[in-house]
């Protein structure tokens, strides 16, 4: 009695929010979706062989696999369908996300007081490549997002093609059951595989080092499409092959982005601290100790995404307020009695949107955010696909702004001004002024909101209390934030415009 | 034999904090073989300093200048009483402030969670010149404030309810003592501000699972009417959970394992009956995912009976 009250009298079981999610049935299949615009591959051009038609014995065989694997399913094979069943870009989104927690840390420091940088070409030496900070991870975001969309378009567009057109495995054999919602989708070229490929083929470049985990996840995608009769063999390897070749448009162009160059040098960084002397501002140093290299300082020069390059410099914000006058004063006041403040309310917004080392990062926190409420819409995989590169793509465009800013003004952070003054959260080691929070949310909500109108307001607040939490966590003045989160909204208007003309409406 | 009895019974309380990244305080008398008899109260407050330079990220010993100095105070107050002499049940509520020397991370503030205990003298034998005892100690913890559990290494403590067993033996031969006993802790999930989190892997949810924990003692020393010394060793370790990996935060459910070495001293000046001093120290030698802390502690506390006694 005893000890089975001592066992019972804590609880040890979690359900996780997205172990609950229901199999994907699109109320609308998007079947003209090879008609949307795409990103980059609206002129490109891909090559897929011709599907070996029902009745050929290729295509019989890969029907029989499937049979073989449905006529006794493990419970460990039911729960893999289970998973990927609520969606490919969804899923592959969560492992995106995954991948940014595991590497958002800051290398430690050389014996000598400088630090490591990670290499590409040495991912799993230390500091393991790479280091998946809010900059770096907005556009992983991105570029992945943006290449399943296109991989999804141009699927779409194979599937109508005369001579493509293949119907589902169930649709073809009455002994193949359907194990996930039946989707009206011609199935060859696979969406799912077109995901998958297109997403492995962009962890070349962004996560080298985890090249094995993602291959295993593939291949669990794979084999749950095979079960789930949903896809044949065929079917997938067309997907996957297609999604490799969209993926290598978007390598090409992230290869070329400029973004390898943003951690800048030693020159680069000094630079930065006389231009901010000369024209009489107190530079930007560190908090940490041994004092950082700043945080991707030439980040503002790579290539945007969504907005034409020019306009990083014409939507830049005027001047923070000018030390010594009386706005300045006023913020700095206020940030002095948050770090006095011990409402706890303040720490739970500061923590539920820290973000910090270790997380997915505020762009990744949006994307949970995001994908927690695009379940509820029962889109399509191309439809989320476009939703999420939407997303993703004002989320990098914001980061460039966003450090653009930073390191055009240089400018401190309240704890470098006045000594004592205590955090509720890390101090990130790059400029004060805007907000990354801020602007990040800003752009993000700006987006969800279009996305989902009936939720706009609410994606404000809640973006609005994201960018305020930096203040409630004394590491930001209000200034940064409020301006963060009006720039933000500037840059996820680029989104919402592309959104009202690439066709999905 | 009735002398022994007396001053085995008289003494009350001191604290020892199971110190790791995050601050568990229990009250000594949940691991010693002292009880106060039938109708006793004893009233008790104590001071604890701990503070720490270097901790275990992993397996690996390291500083961090963006902390400097981690230090905490504990100030405890509780009661324990005498339900009979074989039981005795005590509250202990502790008050606690954390901070770093370096970097600009606020430390926490505020009461931590109360601690429960029921204590059983289940077996009291003479074994050759000696007494032999058996305690089975019952014990709960309950957060009693809204702190944040997840800010470690500032954390007021992790935020969970808990509860443990530990039984305890102790052997005594005049005024020289030897004990040893097991604890396993259980303790119940957490709710956190985030609601994601990456462990090995990503969780989408506030809810956290901590891992148990077992906690192992031995202590040996001399009591006497006026002066009790006694050398212990901590062995705390927990069942599961997962290191901290290179430069991250701290978590909760960090695999958090420590040993620890101490002593305490106890004198009960004869002008005031009932009245009790202690100092004591500890020191972690070896962990896993937490400080190696160094803490000191200082107790006083009066022992009454609540019934008047019919001599």
């Amino acid at each position: 009695m005893a000890v089975s009250l001592f066992a019972a009298s804590c609880k040890k079981d979690i359900t996780e929010r997205n172990q609950v999610f229901e199999a994907l049935a699109p109320a609308n299949p998007d079947s003209t979706a090879g008609a949307w615009t795409p990103i980059l591959t609206g002129s490109s051009t891909f090559t897929l062989a011709l599907p070996d038609a029902k009745g050929t014995p290729n295509y019989t065989a890969d029907l029989n696999e499937i049979k073989s694997y449905q006529k006794n399913l493990t419970s460990e094979q039911k729960d893999i369908i289970k998973y990927w069943s609520a969606g490919s870009v969804l899923r592959w989104n969560e492992i995106l996300r995954e991948l940014v927690a595991k590497h958002n840390l800051p290398p430690y420091q050389n014996d000598d007081g400088t630090y490591p940088f990670p290499s590409a070409a040495n991912p799993l030496a230390y500091p393991l490549f790479p280091f998946s900070n809010p900059p770096y991870a907005a556009r992983a975001y991105a570029y992945v997002s943006a290449a399943q969309y296109d991989a999804l378009v141009q699927t779409f567009k194979f599937k109508y093609t005369s001579g493509y057109r293949r119907e589902a495995p169930y649709a073809n054999d009455a002994n193949v059951q359907a194990l996930v919602p039946k989707s009206k989708l011609p199935s060859y070229p696979s969406e799912d595989a077109a995901v998958a490929g297109a997403t492995a083929q962009m962890m070349i470049l962004l996560f080298p080092g985890d090249l094995d985990y993602i291959q295993k996840k593939v291949a669990e995608e794979k084999l749950y499409r095979l079960m789930a009769g949903a896809n044949t063999r065929s079917d997938w390897d067309a997907g996957e092959n297609l999604g490799k070749q969209v993926a290598n448009v978007f390598l090409a162009r992230a290869r070329a982005d400029k973004a390898n160059l943003a951690a800048g040098a030693k020159d680069d960084w000094t630079k930065l601290e006389t231009d901010a002397k000369a024209a009489g501002n107190t530079p930007w140093i560190s908090l940490e100790l041994p004092h950082r290299p700043p945080m991707l300082p030439l980040f503002p020069k790579v290539t945007p995404i969504l907005m034409p390059a020019a306009d990083v410099v014409a939507i830049r914000p005027a001047a923070p307020f000018k030390e010594g006058s009386a706005e300045y004063q006023k913020d700095m006041d206020e940030v002095m009695a948050m770090s006095k403040n011990y409402d706890r309310d303040h720490e739970r917004i500061v923590a539920f949107w820290a973000d910090g080392v270790g997380t997915a990062t505020p762009p990744g926190h949006w994307n949970s955010i995001a994908a927690e409420e695009f379940v509820k819409h029962n889109w399509s995989e191309v439809r989320w696909a476009r939703n999420m590169a939407l997303l993703n793509m004002a989320e990098m465009d914001a980061a460039i702004v966003c450090w653009d800013t930073k390191y055009f003004y240089f400018n401190p952070r309240p704890t470098q001004m006045v000594a004592g003054i205590k955090t509720l959260t890390g101090i990130p080691n790059f400029p004060s002024y805007i907000s990354g929070h801020a602007t990040f949310s800003g752009a993000a909500a700006t987006v969800l909101g279009y996305l989902v109108p009936e939720r706009a307001t609410e994606f404000m607040t809640m973006a609005n209390e994201a960018g305020m939490s930096r203040l409630y966590g004394a590491i930001h003045y209000r200034n940064d934030c409020t301006v963060g989160l009006a720039t933000g909204v500037k840059v996820g208007t680029y989104a919402v415009n592309r959104a009202k003309t690439d066709g999905a409406n | 034999m009735k002398y022994f009895l007396r001053y085995t019974y008289r003494y009350c309380v001191g604290i020892i904090a199971c110190v790791a990244l995050s601050q568990t305080v229990c009250a000594q008398t949940e691991s010693d073989a002292i009880m106060i008899p039938k109708n006793y109260l004893c009233v008790a407050g104590m001071y604890a300093h701990n503070s720490w330079d270097n901790y275990w990220e992993g397996t690996l010993k390291r500083d961090n200048l963006n902390l400097g100095t981690v230090s905490s105070n504990i100030y405890n107050a509780g009661l324990v009483y005498g339900l009979s002499n074989r039981i005795n049940i005590s509250a202990f509520v502790p008050y606690i402030q954390t901070k770093a020397s370096a970097g600009t991370l606020r430390g926490q503030r505020g009461f931590q969670d109360i601690n429960l205990a029921f204590k059983w003298m289940a077996i009291r034998e003479q074994i050759g010149t000696g007494i032999l005892s058996f305690h089975a100690i019952a014990t709960g913890s309950i957060p009693v404030s809204d702190y944040q559990g997840d800010y470690l290494p500032f954390a007021l403590g992790s935020r969970s309810k808990s509860v443990a067993l530990r039984g305890l033996i102790n052997y005594q031969r005049g005024r020289f003592f030897i004990a040893g006993a097991g604890q396993y802790i259980r303790k119940d999930n957490i709710t956190i501000d985030r609601d994601a989190y990456y462990t090995t892997e990503m969780h989408y949810t506030n809810q956290v699972a901590l891992p148990n924990a077992t906690n192992f003692l031995v202590s040996a020393g001399f009591r006497s009417l006026l002066l009790n010394v006694e050398a212990i060793a901590t062995k705390y370790t927990t069942l599961g959970g997962f290191d901290i990996t290179r430069n991250n935060m701290p978590f909760p459910s960090n695999r958090m394992n420590a040993t620890a070495v101490g002593g305490l001293v106890k004198y009960m000046p004869q002008y005031v009956r009932g009245l009790e001093f202690t100092i004591g120290g500890s020191y972690v030698t070896s962990g896993r995912n937490v400080g190696q802390n160094t803490q000191i502690m200082g107790g006083i506390d009066y022992v009454f009976s609540v019934k008047k006694e019919k001599n």
